[in-house]
């Protein structure tokens, strides 16, 4: 079973096409993995798919780095 | 010719009207169609009816196109039955016709929450699918008044123009993804309305229009096929005037 973290990563390495070394918890989606807001959003819609969530507008606005969406998706799966 | 073979079309206010023969049009070039209806559930189910005795696939879903979770519900369901959507076509509209002076504020609040809100509902609601898929197309139905203005449809106008101004929003926001956008704006297009105007209003129309002529709503329905055809894959944020010329 591989954790939030693994699966995030993927997604993350999937939708941005950016190298999985690159994909550190303090990572910023848009200054430091080249997102621009729409791959936000994308990111955000293929998470929900990933881990059968669903993730509100307002919480999507404050997941600005890798660490945040971990986070999110571990207290809310707990 | 099947345009649209394979796609799935879900078009608002469908039951009646350009929306009926956009339906029936795009079945005809092999869409799966979701005809939409607020009220007219029989005239819906005859449009669907219609489409089937001619070999096409069509259900109608009632949905209130300004009400967002009505909306996701009709989305859902097209997806369970089709399993895509690729075109949108915001067509359903009303009108609440006054002089702006005897204009009352639901007048307005109507006009705006079912031509202009409605259309970014149902737009936000596909959009999802759509970027998923990296492709789609949403076809808006504008108005020529909302290009040039008309006494005693201040709502009706305002919502038309902001339909235009939305199209090219929604085209530019999307553009990355496959997904176009753009709008037809009819002129006079003979449906049971202009059918009930007077004989010397209809001439005093026609006098406007350089090609002297109504419009049909197969005319708009034409239009309508192309935008959402591959045809017109490299056009996005356009407004299309179908209108005999009135403006130019």
């Amino acid at each position: 079973m591989s954790t939030v973290l693994d699966r995030v990563t993927k997604v993350i390495v999937d939708r941005l096409g950016v190298e999985e070394s690159d994909v550190k918890l303090e990572a910023s989606f848009t200054g430091d993995l080249g997102a621009d807001s729409l791959d936000v959003v994308e990111l955000v819609m293929e998470l929900e798919d990933e881990f059968d969530m669903e993730i509100s507008d307002e919480d999507a606005e404050n997941m600005a780095t890798v660490g945040d969406a971990v986070t999110y998706i571990e207290k809310k799966q707990a | 010719m099947s345009k649209l073979a394979g796609k799935t079309a879900i078009i608002t206010g469908a039951s009646r009207g350009i929306g009926a023969e956009i339906a029936r049009k795009f079945a005809a070039d092999g869409a799966k169609v979701v005809v939409n209806y607020s009220g007219s559930q029989e005239k819906a189910e005859a449009v669907v009816a219609d489409i089937q005795a001619n070999g096409g696939e069509a259900i109608a879903v009632k949905a209130n196109v300004s009400d967002a979770e009505s909306v996701k519900a009709m989305v859902d369901e097209t997806m369970k039955t089709f399993g895509s959507v690729d075109i949108l076509v915001n067509n359903a509209g009303i009108t609440r016709d006054n002089l702006m002076m005897r204009m009352k504020d639901d007048e307005w609040d109507d006009v705006i929450n079912i031509n202009l809100k409605g259309v970014f509902i149902c737009t936000k609601a596909v959009t999802r699918q759509m970027m998923k898929q990296r492709a789609g197309r949403i076809v808006n139905i504008a108005s020529i008044v909302g290009v040039m203005g008309n006494a005693g449809q201040a709502n009706y106008v305002a919502s038309k123009a902001g339909v235009i101004g939305l199209t090219k929003t929604t085209a530019r926001e999307l553009a990355s993804r496959g997904i176009t956008a753009n709008a037809v704006a009819p002129g006079f297009i003979t449906t049971d309305m202009t059918d009930q105007l007077t004989d010397e209003v209809q001439k005093a129309m026609l006098e406007q229009i350089p090609l002297n002529r109504f419009g049909a709503p197969e005319d708009v329905a034409k239009a309508a096929l192309f935008l959402a055809s591959d045809d017109a894959s490299y056009m996005t944020g356009q407004t299309l005037h179908l209108d005999g010329g009135m403006v130019m």
